[in-house]
C-alpha cells in the first residue's frame, strides 16, 4: 500500500503554523532593552501559550534570579535564558530503556475527543514501519462507531485488530487482545479506550480495571500508559493529568493537534508539576502525522526565534 | 486547583471585608487578583485585560467605595459584569421556519459536533419539529456511521453521504428529499477542521453559499484555553456564525473560553453540552457560567438568601466558634432550623464552591434526612450536643431509640458532623454571611 507514503513535513499545515508563529516571534524580538513592561511581555507570551499563571509566575521568578546573577540587561540574552529554562523543564532522559518481555503493551487514555483513536493508528503505523508486528485493541466499547473508526484505520494501515460489540466490557476486550498477542507472538499491542472526563469516578474505575486485567495477564504490562492531550486545552489539562496519573500512573503524554495555532503550553505546567514527559506530538490527521517530541522545537515555537 | 482558586477569591473577599472601606488603590489590587482568577479560568489574555478595565470603571465608583460592605459589592460588580459580557440572559431558541430549516455545525476536530447534532435533533423533536441528520463529514473514518448510530438510537432519520459524494451534494440531496419525507429541519454535521486550514475553510464557505443555512453554530470544547479567541475570530471572519455551543461542561473546566467567544464576536452562546448522552443538552445560562468562571459556585444567590435569614450578630458569634473549632451539635441544630428557611438543602449545597463533589459523596443530606437529624439531635442531652465525643455505644442506642432511628443513622450523623466541622473550618474564610452552613 503506497497510499500513505510518508508526506514531507514541510508540506503540512504544521509549516503554515510555524511561519505564523515565527512572525509572532519576530515581533517579540524587536524589543532591545528591558524596561518595566518587558517582564509583562514575557508573561503575556507564556500565558497565551496556556502555560498557566502559576507556572508562568514561577518561571519568570526563576528567570529574574538568573538575570540578576548574570547581570545582564540585554533582552536577547534574556530570551536565551528563558528558552534554556523551558527546555530544562521539559527535558527527560530517553535513554533509559526498560527490559520488556514482548509483547510490549501500550494503553492510551484521555478525555473525550483529544485524538486517542487517531494517535493509535499513527503509532501502529510507526511501529509497523519499524518492522514490528502490531495488534490493535478496540476497547472503546462505548462511543458510537468507535469500533468502526478504529477498524477503518486498522484496515488502511494493514494491522490486525481485536474488536467487540458495542457495550461489551472494555477490560475483557483488552484482556482478549493481550492474550491473543502472547499466543500469536505479536511484538506490540496498542489499546484504545473510550474518552472520559477525569471527574467521572465510575469511568476512571473502569479504566483502572482495564489496567489491572492487563497486568494480570502479562507481567509488567501495560509498559507504557500514554495520556492524550489536545494542544488547545487550557488549564484543565493539569487536572486531567493529575486525575489520570493518580488512576493509572501515566508514563507519558501525546500532545495532539499541534498543527493548529495553539501552542500546547499546558504540557510545561504538567511536566513542572507532575514530572510527566511529553513523548509524541500529533501534527495532523494522517497516519504519518506523529513525531517524537522535541523540546527545542517546542520551546522555539513558544518564544519565537 | 479548583479549591485553590476558590480560596483565592475568598482571600480577596476577606482582605476587602477586613479592611472596611475601599480605596481606589486596594480596588486595583483586588482587580489584579480578579484578572489572575480569569486567566486561570482560561479567559484569553486580552479579553481578561479589557474585562478588568470595564469592571474597574464601575468598581471605583462612589457607590462601591461608600458602601458598608465594599468587598461584596466588588464581587457583585465583577459577577454582574461577567453575566453581562456573557450575554445577560439566556437566549431564547428561535429558529426561523423554512422548507426545510437548515442548521450547520462547524468547529475544530473533536469539539463535539457529531454528538451535538444528535442532541440538537432530539431537542428539536421535543419542540415539535421533524428533524433529520445529515452526515457531511467524508474525512474522519466512520464519521457517517457514528451519526447514523446516534440517529438510530433516538429514531431520527439520517442521510449519509454515498460513495464519492461530496459534502455539498449530500446536503443538497437531503434538502431535495426533505419535503417528501416530511422533514422540516436538517442538521448538517461537518468535518472537524483547523481555522487556519484554508482548503477546509473554503469547503465550509461553499456549503454556506450554496445551502444558505438558517443557523451556523460553532461548536467549542469548554476545556479550550487561550486559543478560543483565534478560533472564534477566524470562523467568524471567514464564515460569520450565528452562535456557539459550548460542550463538555459536565467536567470541571472553568470555561473561560465562553467569555472569549462572546467578547470577540458578540455572538451568543446558545447551547451547553453536559454529557455524552443525547439528552445532555441545555440552553446556555450566562449567570451560571459567570459563577463557574469565577469559581464562586452560586455564591451570589447564596449571599442573598443568607442575608435574609441570618442576623449579623448571630453570624459573628458563630464565626468565632467555627474558627476555634467549638462548633457543637447544639449550634448545628439551631443552624438547621435557619437553613430550613432558605430552601431545599440540595440546592444550597450546590451553591457553595467546592461543595459539588462533597455533596454526593460525603454529605448526603436529603430533606427526609434533615427531619431524622433534627429528631436525633433533640434526643441528645445538652452535654452530648456540646461534646459529641462522649457519645459512646450505649448512648448511641438510646438516641436511636428516642428518635425512632437506627444506631447506623446516629453513627452516620456523628461522622458527617465531624466532616462538616472540618470543612467549616476551611470555609470560615468565606465570610460571616456563609457561616450558617
Ligand atoms: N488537526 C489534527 N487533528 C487531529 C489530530 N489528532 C486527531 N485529530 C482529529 O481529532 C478528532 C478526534 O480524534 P479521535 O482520534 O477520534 O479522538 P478520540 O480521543 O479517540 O475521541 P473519543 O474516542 O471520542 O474520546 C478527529 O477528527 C481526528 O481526525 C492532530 O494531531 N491534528
Ligand atoms: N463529557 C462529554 N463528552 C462529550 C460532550 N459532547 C461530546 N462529547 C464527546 O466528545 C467526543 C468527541 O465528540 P464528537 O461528537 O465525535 O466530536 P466531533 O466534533 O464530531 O469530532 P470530529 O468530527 O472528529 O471533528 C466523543 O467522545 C463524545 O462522546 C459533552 O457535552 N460532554
Ligand atoms: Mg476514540
Ligand atoms: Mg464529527
Amino acid at each position: 500500500m503506497r497510499l500513505f507514503k510518508r508526506k514531507k513535513l514541510e508540506d503540512s499545515l504544521y509549516k503554515t503554523r510555524k511561519s505564523l508563529l515565527t512572525k509572532i516571534g519576530e515581533l517579540v524580538g524587536i524589543k532591545k532593552n528591558i524596561d518595566s513592561g518587558f517582564l509583562g511581555e514575557l508573561e503575556e507570551i507564556l500565558i497565551t501559550s496556556d502555560i498557566g499563571v502559576k507556572a508562568t509566575l514561577e518561571i519568570i521568578h526563576d528567570l529574574e534570579n538568573r538575570v540578576m546573577e548574570q547581570k545582564t540587561r540585554d533582552s536577547g540574552e534574556i530570551y536565551v535564558l528563558l528558552k534554556e529554562e523551558l527546555k530544562r523543564i521539559l527535558y527527560y532522559d530517553k535513554s533509559v530503556l526498560k527490559d520488556i518481555t514482548p509483547p510490549e503493551v501500550i494503553l492510551i487514555a484521555g478525555v473525550n475527543g483529544t485524538g486517542k483513536t487517531t494517535t493509535i493508528a499513527k503509532l501502529a503505523y510507526r511501529f509497523k514501519e519499524e518492522g514490528k508486528k502490531v495488534l490493535i485493541s478496540a476497547a472503546d466499547t462505548f462511543r458510537a462507531a468507535a469500533q468502526e473508526q478504529l477498524g477503518v484505520w486498522a484496515e488502511r494501515l494493514g494491522a490486525d485488530i481485536v474488536q467487540s460489540q458495542a457495550g461489551a466490557d472494555a477490560a475483557s476486550v483488552a484482556y482478549d487482545t493481550v492474550e491473543k498477542a502472547i499466543l500469536k507472538g505479536y511484538d506490540c499491542v496498542i489499546i484504545d479506550t473510550a474518552g472520559r472526563l477525569h471527574t467521572k469516578s465510575n469511568l476512571m474505575e473502569e479504566l483502572k480495571k482495564v489496567q489491572r486485567v492487563i497486568s494480570k495477564k502479562h507481567e509488567g504490562a501495560p509498559h507504557e500508559i500514554l495520556l492524550v492531550i489536545d494542544a488547545t486545552t487550557g488549564q484543565n489539562g493539569i487536572l486531567q493529568a493529575q486525575a489520570f496519573n493518580q488512576a493509572l500512573n501515566i508514563t507519558g503524554i501525546v500532545l495532539t493537534k499541534l498543527d493548529g495555532t495553539a501552542k500546547g503550553g499546558i504540557v510545561l505546567a504538567i511536566k513542572k508539576e507532575l514530572n510527566i514527559p511529553v513523548k509524541y506530538v500529533g501534527i495532523g490527521e494522517k497516519l504519518e502525522d506523529l513525531i517524537e517530541f522535541n523540546p527545542e522545537e517546542f520551546v522555539e515555537d513558544i518564544i519565537g526565534k | 486547583m479548583f479549591e485553590q482558586l476558590t480560596n483565592k477569591l475568598d482571600g480577596i473577599f476577606r482582605k476587602l471585608t477586613s479592611r472596611g472601606k475601599l480605596t481606589p488603590s486596594n480596588i486595583r489590587e483586588t482587580l489584579r487578583e480578579v484578572r489572575r482568577v480569569l486567566l486561570e479560568a482560561d479567559v484569553n489574555y486580552k479579553v481578561a485585560k479589557s474585562f478588568v478595565a470595564k469592571v474597574e470603571e464601575e468598581a471605583v465608583g462612589d457607590e462601591v467605595i461608600s458602601s458598608i460592605t465594599p468587598g461584596q459589592k466588588v464581587i457583585k460588580v465583577v459577577h454582574d459584569k461577567m453575566v453581562e459580557f456573557l450575554g445577560g440572559t439566556t437566549v431564547e431558541f428561535n429558529l426561523p421556519r423554512s422548507e426545510p430549516t437548515r442548521i450547520m455545525l462547524v468547529g475544530l476536530q473533536g469539539s463535539g459536533k457529531t454528538t451535538l447534532a444528535g442532541k440538537l435533533a432530539l431537542f428539536l423533536r421535543e419542540r415539535q419539529w421533524a428533524p433529520a441528520l445529515v452526515a457531511a463529514d467524508i474525512y474522519r473514518p466512520a464519521a457517517g456511521e457514528q451519526l447514523r448510530i446516534l440517529g438510530n438510537s433516538v429514531n431520527i432519520p439520517t442521510v449519509v453521504f454515498e460513495n464519492k459524494e461530496s459534502p455539498l451534494d449530500t446536503c443538497k440531496r437531503a434538502g431535495k428529499i426533505a419535503g417528501s419525507k416530511g422533514w422540516d429541519a436538517l442538521i448538517f454535521d461537518t468535518a472537524g477542521r483547523l481555522q487556519i486550514d484554508q482548503k477546509m475553510m473554503d469547503e465550509l464557505i461553499l456549503l454556506k453559499k450554496k445551502l444558505s443555512p438558517e443557523m451556523i453554530l460553532l461548536v467549542v470544547d469548554a476545556m479550550t484555553g487561550q486559543e478560543a479567541v483565534s478560533v472564534a475570530e477566524e470562523f467568524e471572519k471567514r464564515l460569520v456564525v450565528d452562535g456557539f455551543a459550548l460542550t463538555k461542561l459536565d467536567g470541571d473546566a472553568r470555561g473561560g473560553a465562553a467569555l472569549s467567544l462572546r467578547a470577540i464576536t458578540g455572538k451568543p452562546i446558545i447551547f451547553a453540552g453536559t454529557g455524552e448522552k443525547l439528552n445532555a443538552l441545555e440552553l446556555f445560562h450566562p449567570d451560571r457560567m459567570a459563577s463557574r468562571i469565577l469559581g464562586m459556585g452560586d455564591v451570589v444567590t447564596l449571599v442573598e438568601k443568607a442575608e435574609k435569614v441570618f442576623d449579623e450578630e448571630q453570624a459573628r458569634e458563630l464565626e468565632k466558634k467555627i474558627r476555634k473549632q467549638q462548633f457543637t451539635l447544639e449550634d448545628f441544630y439551631t443552624q438547621l432550623q435557619q437553613i430550613k428557611k432558605m430552601g431545599p438543602m440540595e440546592n444550597l449545597l450546590g451553591m457553595i464552591p467546592g461543595m459539588g463533589k462533597l455533596k454526593t459523596q460525603d454529605i448526603n443530606f436529603d430533606e427526609r434526612e434533615l427531619v431524622k437529624v433534627e429528631a436525633m439531635i433533640s434526643s441528645m442531652t445538652m452535654d452530648e450536643r456540646r461534646n459529641p465525643g462522649i457519645i459512646n455505644g450505649s448512648r448511641r442506642k438510646r438516641i436511636a431509640n428516642g428518635s425512632g432511628t437506627s444506631v447506623q443513622d446516629v453513627n452516620r450523623l456523628l461522622k458527617q458532623f465531624k466532616l462538616m466541622k472540618k470543612m467549616m473550618g476551611s470555609m470560615s474564610k468565606l465570610g460571616s454571611k456563609f457561616l450558617g452552613l
